[in-house]
């Protein structure tokens, strides 16, 4: 019986050698988890970081092996394009140094190391799925397969009550975002009666109507875009971004900050970009909304915040406010623009996580500003790097942020949106307040003297290597930014934008 | 010879300051910005003032997928600015390494890059470079200020930076638009200034643009009434860091407007010409009054700096050759008045306890005559003396407003006897009268004299010979403001004296 439907069901071809990337990181994440089972705590230790290691290297190597493909696969459920296979790079990257960050924290013993590296490939495989979803099913099965791995990470901290309750809150409210984005993919496809992007967009202008003129469609796009904006913490849906941010442990809240931004924009972008395209006109003064929200809620709410991942947290929402200037003019000069400022962003907020990561283990004062006190003249290696990813994220010449939002302004005035380009000034200005403050933390204390006398600086190569390779990649690419734009390039191209 | 090697000479012998160690890391700044001033020198000898365009052009791409170009070069308008910056930071910086600094290496890192960034925005000929240099040049003083400043120092640099930044970032957006805009006819995208020239950007656009850089450029001098960060960081930056800031960094400002904003944007330019003439207008009484009611003396010479760039930028937008002239005659004086007058406060502040009220100095004159001497004839200069260089610099920028705006140019008259008031005030009042309560009479050192004679030499040698700068300008000043003055009045240029005075109320 169940052999005769076997044969009756037709499934799909499957481009393995496209498809590898992924396999592979599943593959890698049930290894993981068996390595883990193994006794011994040196076994724990060493080979589970570095069989994760391995896995994400196999995964690069397959992603650059795919370097150039453009086609999709699974019956149109996954793209391998441009846009997918930089992301791919991009998370990688992050998971990378995830691992490096998380060598020496307690959470990984908690946990279990092989339970929190296993789930730590397992939401790597939902955003290179995400990403890669040009299907409602999909997209959905991606957020979920990255979602609900990190619910579990951010509470892996488990004698540790803050790590505990960030786990819950990220699990209710992100189960919140998920059920809208769910409802709202069903109206979509009530509408339409495709779960293709390209098999809706056809709908829409085959019907020959627009979005405003069918409810079912509106309302659909709009709880979409709601459940999307609670991944990508886009204002006003933004309020759990502070206090996860800074209960989960800080290897996972640096992973969220940029892997998880990075995938939920990448969706973001291959939706409004690919589906909903046509009508563009309708929606974006409604993105563009979201977006002078975020960036003005983003930086405002970042000035009050005493604690230094509270602060990483509200800007990482006003980043994305400027992330999605480029997803309103819906041009492949925006998608780039985006796409670019994501692998800045994310170069620039490892910087910056890492040192965060360093000082945690180094004082007593966890990640509050007073860890920070005076670290310009006692401990340079790391100030310099802080130095760089505050002024970068600040947009200061020199550095890759700059470059980046020179794309989005340049983008955002090439769409008649010059007025989001003005509000992207004002917000970086703004932004300037509570950047500097961490630096004229390090760099000019009140009192000579005054700084936390509990250092314990004990080694940590691996963590001050990485603050210093991030920062110095901040000022190369500031100075000689031709190499992203490689990376970029075409990306617009490959899923259809002129 | 190649401009690049002059802009980032300084920033190298900084960053080698930075390695060697702490008892040279002054000199190697010195050396530094020596070697800079020398190669200043020869390129301004070796200008030619006869030929039309930009001179030791460096020309290369920078960012090839927006069409940045790292395009350098050097014309009448920005010559004698680029010697002028290097002789005075060479001054202010050996000024610095004859006195004692907390982490010297650093503090000579920031201050060498600063002069490089300063350099850069002088030379720069792409829109995006100008802002890069622009910005940049404010990194280094946000940490000289925060790190070796006085009291209130972290607040007061935020602050600074704050303001300046949110000017800075409008450039940068207008600046982009410029480009991006000018390039939606299907030409390639440029952000050179002269391929700029050629696009005709409508006025409505124009005229925000020009309101994007205005606010930059204002900010930076500053002007009444966007001159908030002013008093507090004059107060507390350190003043070898303050007189190149004061003196320098604001023509950078001033040089904005002639290098870009009215050649490029002339429409917009006529359109906000009388804005710009009050807010110069206000600028010039506002920081005269203030400086004669002011008591510390950095603020005295704050306001006045105020003052002084109402007049430079009044010369400017009288969107007239003579007035254009004027004004860049006015900031070679203005900075090479300016560098003096805040050593000199170190100075006197030193022999008054550190002190720097008025209330609490006097009578080092007697005691020390070549002092006294050298701020008598910086003061004169100030108050622009008949026979001084400043005197002619303003005489042209009044006769420039004169031919187009008759009342603006009377009210402005009252700014220059103004200015006699608070230079005396301020001289006399450290130099004669009793011998203050703190003060201890002191003749200047020998380092210290070293570093300020020469620099008084300079303003003798502007106020004999003020010609070779005005030389330089006469070109490029003229084609500067002429096409702003055909949208001022496309008729007649010759009626528009007449038809304008009708015109104002």
């Amino acid at each position: 019986m169940i052999a005769a439907a076997a044969t009756s069901i037709k499934a799909p071809y499957i481009d393995w050698a496209a498809f590898s990337p992924i396999v592979a990181l599943i593959c890698g994440a049930v290894i993981v988890l068996l390595i883990g089972l193994l006794p011994g705590r040196r076994v724990r230790e060493q080979i589970v970081p570095g069989a994760t290691v391995l896995t994400l290297l196999a995964t690069l190597g397959l992603t650059i092996w795919q370097w150039g493909e453009n086609t999709s696969i699974i019956s149109g459920a996954l793209a391998v394009d441009r846009l997918s296979l930089v992301l791919n790079v991009v998370f990688v990257a992050t998971g990378l140094v995830t691992v490096v960050m998380s060598l020496r924290e307690r959470a990984t013993v908690q946990a279990g190391q092989g339970e929190y590296y296993t789930l730590l490939l397992a939401s790597l495989a939902g955003m290179a799925v995400l990403v890669a979803a040009q299907n409602l099913v999909t997209l959905f099965v991606g957020i979920e397969l990255l979602s609900i791995p990190l619910y579990v990470l951010c509470a892996s901290e488990l004698q540790r009550e803050k790590s505990l309750e960030a786990g819950l809150k990220y699990l209710v409210i992100g189960s919140v975002g998920s059920a809208t984005l769910l409802f709202g993919l069903s109206f979509i496809y009530g509408a339409t009666g495709s779960t293709d992007f390209s098999g809706i967009a056809a709908a829409l202008s085959s019907k020959g109507e627009t979005i405003a003129s069918n409810p079912l469609m509106l309302t659909g796009l709009g709880m979409a875009v709601v459940g999307l904006g609670f991944k990508a913490a886009i204002a006003p849906f933004h309020q759990w971004t502070p206090d996860v941010y800074e209960g989960a442990p800080s290897p996972i809240t640096s992973f969220m900050s940029v892997a998880t931004k990075a995938a939920a924009f990448g969706i973001f972008l291959r939706f409004m970009d690919v589906a909903v395209i046509d009508e563009a006109l309708t929606w974006q003064p409604l993105l563009a909304a979201l977006a002078a929200i975020t960036i003005v809620v983003g930086n405002v709410g970042a000035l009050a915040q005493t604690s230094v991942k509270r602060i990483l947290a509200w800007s990482s929402v006003a980043q994305g406010g400027y992330l999605l200037v480029g997803i309103v003019v819906s041009s492949a000069a925006g998608l780039e623009a985006t796409l670019y400022y994501l692998v800045v962003y994310v170069v620039m907020n490892l910087a910056a996580f890492s040192v965060v990561v360093a000082r945690e283990r180094e004082t007593t004062h966890g990640d509050s500003l007073s860890a920070f006190a005076g670290l310009g003249s006692k401990r340079p290696i790391l100030a310099v790097p802080m130095t760089i990813a505050m002024l970068s994220l600040a947009g200061i010449p020199a550095t890759a942020g700059f470059i980046g939002k020179l794309n989005l302004i340049g983008a955002s005035v090439d769409g008649d949106y010059a007025w989001l380009g003005v509000l992207i000034a004002i917000g970086s200005a703004i932004s300037l307040a509570y950047y500097l403050r961490i630096v004229a933390v390090m760099w000019m204390p009140d009192r000579r003297g005054d700084s936390p006398e509990t250092d314990r600086p004990h080694g940590q190569p691996e963590i001050i290597g990485l603050a210093i390779i991030c920062s110095a990649a901040t000022i190369f690419f500031g100075i000689i930014p031709s190499p992203i734009y490689d990376l970029v390039r075409g990306a617009g191209e490959s899923i259809g934008l002129l | 010879m190649s401009l690049s090697i002059i802009i980032w000479l300084p920033a190298v012998a900084g960053a080698l300051s930075l390695l060697a160690p702490r008892a040279v890391a002054g000199r190697l700044a010195v050396v530094g910005a020596l070697a800079t001033l020398v190669l200043a020198v020869i390129l301004l000898v070796g200008f030619d003032n006869s030929a039309p365009g930009l001179q030791n052009v460096t020309d290369q791409n920078w960012i090839s997928a927006l069409g940045i170009h790292y395009k350098l070069g050097i014309d009448g308008l920005n010559v004698w600015l680029l010697t002028t910056t290097a002789m005075l930071f060479f001054a202010a910086i050996l000024f610095a390494s004859f006195r004692e600094w907390e982490r010297p290496n650093l503090f000579f890192f920031f201050f060498a890059v600063a002069e490089s960034a300063v350099l850069g925005a002088f030379c720069a000929q792409d829109l995006i470079l100008f802002v890069v240099f622009f910005d940049l040049m404010l990194i280094p003083f946000y940490f000289i200020t925060g790190m070796w400043g006085g009291e209130g120092r972290v607040q007061a640099t935020t602050k600074m930076v704050i303001y300046t930044l949110i000017g800075s970032l409008l450039m940068l957006v207008a600046a982009v638009a410029t480009g991006v805009i000018a390039a939606e006819g299907g030409q390639p995208l440029t952000f050179a200034i002269s391929g700029l020239q050629q696009a005709g950007l409508s006025t409505g656009t124009q005229e925000w643009i020009f309101l994007g850089f205005a606010a930059a450029f204002l900010v930076k001098m500053p002007l009444f009434p966007l001159h908030g960060w002013m008093p507090d960081a004059y107060r507390t930056m350190p003043l070898p860091a303050l007189a190149v800031f004061s003196g320098i960094l604001s023509k950078v400002a001033a040089y904005g407007f002639l290098r870009i904003v009215i050649p490029l944007f002339p429409d917009g330019a006529a359109h906000f010409q009388e804005l710009l003439l009050l807010i110069a207008l206000a600028s010039i009484i506002y920081g005269s009054v203030m400086a004669f009611t002011q008591t510390n003396l950095r603020l005295i010479f704050g306001f006045s700096s105020v003052a002084q760039l109402g007049f430079i930028v009044l010369g400017i937008f009288a969107l007239s050759p003579r007035g254009a002239e004027g004004a860049l005659l006015q900031m070679v004086n203005h900075a090479v008045i300016t560098v003096p007058v805040f050593l000199i406060i170190a100075l006197l502040a030193a022999r008054s306890r550190g002190s720097e009220d008025i209330r609490e100095m006097g009578g080092l004159a007697f005691r020390a005559p070549l002092l006294a001497a050298l701020f008598l004839i910086v003061s004169l200069a100030t108050l622009a003396m008949p026979g001084s260089s400043n005197f002619i610099g303003e005489f042209y920028i009044l006769l420039g407003v004169f031919e187009s705006k008759t009342v603006i140019a009377i009210i402005a008259f009252s700014g220059v006897a103004m200015a006699a008031v608070y230079a005396l005030r301020a001289y006399i009042s450290t130099m004669h009268n009793r011998v203050g309560a703190q003060a201890t009479p002191r003749e200047i050192g020998l380092q210290d004299a070293l570093v300020l004679v020469p620099l008084v030499l300079v303003i003798l040698a502007l106020a004999i010979y003020p010609q070779a700068p005005l030389k330089a300008a006469q070109g490029p000043a003229a084609r500067s403001v002429a096409k702003a003055r055909l949208a001022l009045d496309p008729l007649d240029q010759r009626a528009s004296t007449q038809k304008i005075s009708q015109v104002t109320p």
